[in-house]
């Protein structure tokens, strides 16, 4: 083979998977756009967004808590060990707390719950979509954007910031135990710490990461449910497709939203 | 009446349907037949608005619904039932649920009328008792009948019915094909059966039209059906593998 085809296939190639990837961002772009479209002109439906939200919220509690205990606890061995010699254990609390509350309560919490809700909303959606339960949806005139992906996304976008108040309280407490049983803070200086450098914007900011990170696995998963072709195996593909790009995403806009928030509105 | 006119579609790089011409006159039952693949599926879909067509025309008493809004389309399929291969019901919801759909999403009847509407036309489809259960609970025959009380329960004008007969016991199979002929007779509904199982086909239609390669190739009663000389027609009555029509 030349180097010239090989280029040329190269080429091809690259063509291709860009003209895929912006055919992708469109299609996402139209549902996104139709989704907007019903909320407004009909609201969403209330039944169904409550269900979801119990679903998707009240179901990843435990998951997200253990999660969360176990960052509050990592987070306090670390401080301790990076802190040795250097900055004041005093601060212990106030470092884990912030570290928390901005960034690990909401990304981590993302990232469990992308996983956990994402998966299993476009595995159900492309078990329907493979067995024609969408297109029976439509032959009796039921909109599947309206009934199926609104209540999903909605409800995904308000639980996920509800969750990351767990998340976050609970990976404080469990920095606290730690903390207080084996790096030899007491129980007074911790909650000091947490007192003395509590500020409102870091909480708002994380609660807002959390609002648009829940908008985007909501969205992924209902979009690569959608949008799944074949059997079983274009079910696995979609599912997979629908994590994937639900964790990549959230880390692209968290490093934005911090960019936008930290840099900017929030800048001293 | 149903109307089709040159209908074509394309998937990919496959001509599924590749000028189609059919009419359906009104309470006429019409069969379409065809081997595996030729596109039979995809044209209830088009009929239905589930599908954009590529070109052509589908005229539904004289409206032509290819083209049409999503909100337009919903106000024809109001007038439609269909009854899917694998049924299609809503995993979710239980049996009485899925009968159920259609009537809470487009009229507003008192919760007892949806009970009453919903209970009668199981009966109708023999299904007694089963209102809470899920389909998952269900065997394929009485999911199909479950679809089939779904595809009425609005009193449609018009039934497409996709393969109601695959997977089915000769029984089951033949208490399906007396239901198609049960619901042409009591509701005066328009059907398209859509099948390759022939002993149904003959059971059910006024009609036959064969499909293959995304053009109708055949079409007449089913006397003229099974007197024919028409080369794709004779292969597939025959179920031989030597002929015009290519296996896939």
């Amino acid at each position: 083979m030349s180097y010239a085809s090989v280029w040329r296939s190269g080429a091809n190639f690259l063509i291709g998977r860009v003209a895929g990837a912006l055919a992708q961002i469109g299609s996402v772009t139209l549902m996104y756009g139709d989704m907007i479209r019903y909320t407004l002109l009909r609201g969403p439906a209330f039944r169904l967004v409550v269900e979801q939200m119990n679903t998707i919220g009240v179901g990843s509690l435990g998951l997200v808590m253990v999660v969360s205990v176990f960052t509050g606890a990592v987070a306090a061995v670390q401080a301790a060990y990076q802190f040795a010699s250097v900055v004041p254990l005093k601060y212990i609390g106030s470092v884990i707390m912030r570290s928390i509350i901005i960034e690990l309560g909401p990304v981590l919490t993302a990232l469990v719950v992308g996983g956990r809700v994402g998966a299993s909303i476009a595995a159900e959606l492309g078990t329907m979509k493979v067995t024609e339960q969408i297109d029976a949806m439509r032959a009796i005139g039921i909109n599947p954007i309206r009934y199926l992906i609104v209540p999903r996304v909605v409800a995904a976008t308000i639980m996920l910031p509800v969750i990351t108040i767990f998340a976050n309280a609970i990976g404080i407490f469990g920095g606290y135990v730690v903390a207080v049983t084996s790096v030899g803070v007491s129980s007074a200086t911790y909650v000091n710490g947490l007192k003395d450098f509590f500020y409102m914007k870091d909480l708002m900011s994380g609660l807002l990461k959390a609002v648009v990170f829940g908008n985007i696995i909501g969205t992924m998963g209902c979009y690569f449910g959608m949008a799944t072709e074949g059997g079983a195996e274009g079910v696995g593909t979609a599912t997979t497709r629908a994590v994937v790009s639900s964790c990549v995403l959230v880390l692209i806009m968290d490093y934005l939203l911090a960019s936008v928030l930290f840099r900017i509105i929030f800048a001293e | 009446m149903i109307k089709i006119t040159g209908l074509r579609k394309k998937l990919g790089a496959k001509q599924v349907l590749d000028g189609i011409d059919l009419e359906i006159a009104t309470g006429e039952t019409v069969v379409v037949l065809g081997p595996s693949g030729t596109g039979k599926s995809v044209l209830l879909k088009h009929i239905l608005g589930l599908m954009p067509a590529d070109e052509g025309t589908i005229e539904v008493d004289g409206e032509n619904i290819v083209g049409l809004g999503e909100t337009a389309l919903n106000q024809i399929r109001r007038r439609f039932g269909m009854l899917f291969q694998g049924a299609a019901l809503f995993d979710s919801m239980t049996i009485g649920e899925n009968v159920a759909a259609p009537l809470r999403e487009h009229l507003k009847l008192p919760e007892t009328e949806i009970q009453r509407l919903v209970h009668e036309r199981l009966d109708w489809v023999g299904l007694k008792d089963v209102e809470d259960a899920k389909p998952s609970s269900l065997s394929g025959g009485m999911r199909k009948r479950a679809g089939l009380a779904r595809a009425i329960v609005m009193d449609p004008q018009f039934i497409l019915y996709d393969e109601p007969t695959t997977g089915l016991d000769p029984i089951n199979s033949d208490v399906i094909n007396e239901l198609v002929r049960s619901m042409q007779k009591r509701l005066g509904v328009t059907s398209i059966v859509v099948t390759h199982d022939l002993h149904s086909a003959f059971k059910v239609g006024d009609r036959m039209a064969m499909l293959y390669a995304g053009k109708v190739v055949f079409s007449g009663t089913p006397e003229e059906t099974k007197t024919t000389r028409n080369p794709y027609v004779r292969q597939f009555m025959d179920g031989s593998s030597v002929g015009p029509i290519q296996p896939v």
